[in-house]
């Protein structure tokens, strides 16, 4: 049911983007081609010739390679032992397998270090260990689903330098994306998919990012900005001099979190910059409760919080969009409604007393799904039948229905599809009008720009820099993102502002 | 730049293609709760008639005696009253289970807890049902304690509760041989040494039933499983733990303190166990010796994952486990092999336990089909918004 009428065509040797919103076909697309999927009509054919593709094997066997959204990578092995995982036969797993990924690192630009553990990678470097896996198997074609979700831009240009080389050597790329401007950037042909089928195959260089969004989209574009300030003199939390060390796994003790402070006042949103693993996750933890910081306060509305439980934060008025939603913001086996009590059980309309009101959360699941506009056949589905956007609407949904003070948003659109991204930026600002504060963290520049009205920027546990939204650009952001600049980040040129929220 | 509004809720109205799509789901929920038993037994006669025919036996002529001795009633009052230990235990099991915590030392509990109200009430007279209530509460706190050591060791020190509760049950087992010997804590009786027998006020009321009774402690089970069920189901704590169950950082961030959860739930599932031995005590030998039955927490494993950790599904599985030991010492005298029965039972539950597996995981791809394709039939019926694409993001 997920795609229909798929024609697609990529020549060889070319970089080829496959664009459309999430949710409209493309990762099931990218499937039926890696063999995960099986389609129920219609062919491939690869070299002119017609092939089934039964399992990913196959599509290996015949040149295919996956590099998936998220990393499939062993943390505790080296890049060397991860390559040849499951792939032992081909160069053995000693000296042979080390020159042959040293001859495909050094024809591809990929500067690979053999014996590096996977765990000490940055996101970038383990990305071209998952493109290393995927050509020391052999592949002449290589899909990638989404690489620049998690790369800061000169990231991401780098990426594109590897993109080339591959292009270069003969090699074909199926480069799935949403973001446009790299599409338009890097892509010899694109083939734009809408609700599972081709609406158009266009050449990057006869169109504009907005006729490419408006293909994707089939409307004109959401966008993150916020217009006027809602920004009160009223402080709502207040964290002071925030230290947290953690050990990791060779028992060495590192300073995660180190002298944070910042307030954040009704009706602002703080927006957090930094390359991810720069502290962020441990910040929104150690605010929810799930880390205890070894110094600091923490105060929201005038009420000490410092040495309080997550339960109680939570009651105190701190909603949660988590980082994960698999992880830490569904239980994806249970229904849709014990998801809804999840995280405000003690609180009405999920109980009264210590028993669980499961009339009383049952109808206001109804009332979420209606109100933001979950997209389900009912509420006794489990989490896990729905789709990420619709995941994540319900989420918002149940933290905005116990009116927050503080919103925590970490990644709030991440993976998410245009249309729900817009509502869900559309009731984090009308919370705002109403007075709730909210701490933004957020890979997706633009969305921090547009939605923030103060920056600050993060790296190696430090907030080290502080930004006006309304005139910074995302490459300067990008830029001090990576340690490059500290203190107040003013923008050279002001109309630089310009662009802001465009390209999304 | 503008934003696009959203569109209007699709749930918000009736739509005559959706409902015939949700009935089809509700019929293919009830279908499929049925299909996995039903698949697990068929499985499991399959097998076993194959371990019967590679004995050499037939295994009609077998399933014919088992079926002919279960139906005289004083095997059916045997499988009763054996049921309800296996019962209680497999409750005790399950509160673990819930959690994703595997209490190995419901035999250690039990068997320490029963030991510890023997020793008591041998001492003891209280008049009447206080008494009972004294050794009850006993065994309970007994069997609360020697696992909440394990749940205490988990939390504080990080072993896993798998390695302690089976440490503690040789430990328990080496406890009540110390005292359980003339002279100290014990009697001597023939070749057995037990504790002195308990007052008349202790033994437990029992049903008058033909030819022997059926033991009252069955109200007891019963009570247990009806509390087990409200607990869980319906209490803000059960969801706590059914949340840790399902997902520990979900729940963790939801505001669970995984920590304190996992120390209430060993104390709870060891008190559980604590009533595991009190049929036998109050209703059967009234005192404690080394003839005392043991291993029914390894049976309460089994019988839990049989009932799927449902208070009913765990008493038809007690049941069926105390029928297969009755009609499986007929078979003996029939001429065959003492140990088929316990190849018989260890089939079932891997039976079972596949089964449900398989079901669950083919319901679970169903149900994202179908949500796909009634969202393609909102689609489909004017409303246009809907994403007939709409795809779940995980699968199992």
């Amino acid at each position: 049911m997920a795609n229909h009428d798929i024609h697609l065509t990529v020549r060889r040797g070319t970089v080829h983007a496959l664009c459309g919103e999430n949710g409209a076909g493309k990762s099931t697309l990218m499937k039926i081609l890696y063999g995960m999927q099986k389609p129920d009509e219609g062919t491939i054919a690869l070299d002119g010739e017609q092939v089934a593709l039964h399992s990913p094997g196959d599509a290996i066997a015949r040149g295919i390679g996956m590099v998936h959204q998220h990393f499939m990578l062993a943390d505790n092995l080296t890049v060397l032992e991860n390559t040849v995982l499951g792939a032992e036969k081909l160069h053995g797993i000693g000296a042979g397998a080390r020159a042959r990924i040293q001859e495909i690192s050094d024809a591809y630009g990929l500067g690979i270090r053999p014996d590096v553990l996977i765990e000490d990678l940055g996101v970038a470097d383990r990305q071209r260990v998952e493109i290393l896996k995927v050509l020391y198997r052999g592949a002449r074609t290589l899909i990638l689903d989404e690489p620049t979700a998690v790369l800061v831009p000169q990231e991401v240009d780098a990426l594109f330098a590897n993109l080339r080389e591959l292009k270069s050597e003969g090699l074909t790329v199926i480069f799935i994306s949403h973001k446009l401007g790299e599409v338009l950037s890097v892509a010899d042909d694109i083939t734009v998919i809408r609700r599972g089928t081709t609406v158009a195959s266009v050449e990057p260089a006869r169109t504009t990012p907005k006729q490419l969004a408006e293909l994707m989209v089939g409307s004109e574009l959401p966008s993150p900005e916020t217009r006027e300030s809602t920004v009160t003199d009223e402080e709502m939390l207040t964290v002071s001099d925030v230290h947290l060390s953690a050990t990791d796994s060779d028992g060495v003790v590192r300073t995660v979190l180190d002298g944070i402070s910042f307030t954040i006042r009704k009706g602002e949103v703080l927006g957090v910059a930094g390359v991810e693993g720069n502290g962020q996750a441990e910040l929104v933890e150690a605010i929810m409760g799930t880390r205890t910081p070894d110094r600091g306060t923490l105060t929201l509305d005038g009420t000490d919080l410092s040495r309080s439980s997550t339960r109680a934060r939570r009651e105190g008025g701190i909603g949660y969009i988590p980082e994960d939603r698999h992880r830490h913001g569904l239980l994806l086996d249970a229904p849709l409604w014990e998801n809804r009590i999840l995280g405000h059980v003690t609180e009405r309309p999920n109980s009264k007393g210590r028993l669980l009101d499961l009339a009383g959360a049952r109808k206001d699941t109804e009332r979420i799904i209606a109100e933001y506009d979950v997209r389900t056949p009912g509420i006794e589905v489990t989490a896990a039948s729905l789709s990420g956007g619709n995941q994540q609407k319900l989420i918002v949904g149940r933290e905005m229905s116990h009116h927050p003070k503080l919103l925590i948003a970490a990644h709030p659109t991440r993976g998410v599809d245009v249309g729900a991204q817009a509502q869900i930026w559309e009731q984090i600002r009308a919370a705002r009008r109403e007075g709730l504060a909210v701490l933004l963290i957020s890979a997706d520049l633009d969305e921090l720009i547009g939605l923030s009205d103060t920056l600050r920027v993060m790296y190696r546990g430090r907030l080290v820099a502080d930004a006006d939204p309304a005139v910074i650009t995302p490459e300067e952001l990008g830029s001090a993102m990576t340690g490059a600049a500290s203190g107040h980040l003013s923008a050279a040129d002001t109309t630089a502002a310009a662009p802001k929220g465009g390209e999304k | 730049m503008s934003t696009s509004t959203p569109p209007a809720a699709p749930t918000a109205k009736k739509n005559p293609a959706v409902d015939a799509v949700a009935r089809s789901a509700a019929r293919d929920r009830v279908l499929l709760g049925i299909a996995a038993p039903v698949l697990a037994i068929v499985a499991a006669i399959v097998i076993s008639s194959l371990v019967f025919l590679a004995s050499g036996e037939n295994p009609f002529r077998a399933y014919g005696i088992m079926a002919d001795y279960g139906h005289y009633s004083d095997s059916q009052v045997w499988i009763i009253n054996k049921a309800v230990p296996y019962y209680l235990s497999a409750l005790a099991v399950a509160v673990g289970f819930r959690m994703n915590l595997f209490n190995i030392g419901v035999d250690g509990q039990y068997r320490l807890a029963a030991f510890a109200a023997a020793a008591v009430g041998g001492a003891v007279a209280l008049p009447g049902a206080l008494q009972i209530i004294l050794l009850i509460v006993i065994a309970m706190l007994v069997g609360a304690v020697w696992s909440g050591i394990a749940g205490l060791l988990r939390t504080t020190r990080g072993v896993s509760e798998v390695i302690t509760t089976i440490m503690l049950n040789s430990i328990a087992a080496s406890v009540i041989g110390y005292f359980l010997q003339d002279g100290r804590l014990a009697v001597k009786d023939g070749n057995l040494l037990h504790t002195t027998f308990l007052p008349e006020s202790s033994h437990f009321f029992s049903f008058a039933t033909h030819p022997k009774p059926v033991e009252g402690f069955v109200v007891i089970a019963v009570v247990a499983g009806a509390l087990y069920w409200f607990l869980i189901n319906r209490t803000r704590f059960g969801f706590d733990l059914r949340a840790v169950g399902a997902s520990e950082p979900a729940a963790e961030a939801s505001g669970v303190s995984v920590k304190r959860m996992v120390v209430i739930s060993m104390l709870l599932s060891g008190a559980a166990a604590g009533l595991v031995g009190m049929p036998t005590l109050l209703g059967e030998s009234f005192q404690y010796g080394t003839d005392f039955p043991a291993g029914i927490g390894f049976t309460g494993i089994a019988i839990a994952l049989l009932g799927r950790n449902h208070p009913v599904g765990m008493g038809f599985g007690a049941l069926l486990w105390a029928f297969l030991d009755r009609t499986g010492s007929r078979l003996e005298f029939e001429g065959y092999a003492q140990e088929i029965v316990g190849v018989i039972q260890g089939v079932i539950v891997l039976c079972v336990v596949i089964a449900y597996e398989v079901v669950r995981r083919y319901g679970l791809r169903l149900q994202q089909r179908k949500v796909g394709e009634e969202l393609a039939v909102l689609a489909r019926t004017g409303d246009g918004t809907a994403d007939n694409s709409d795809k779940p993001e995980v699968t199992a």
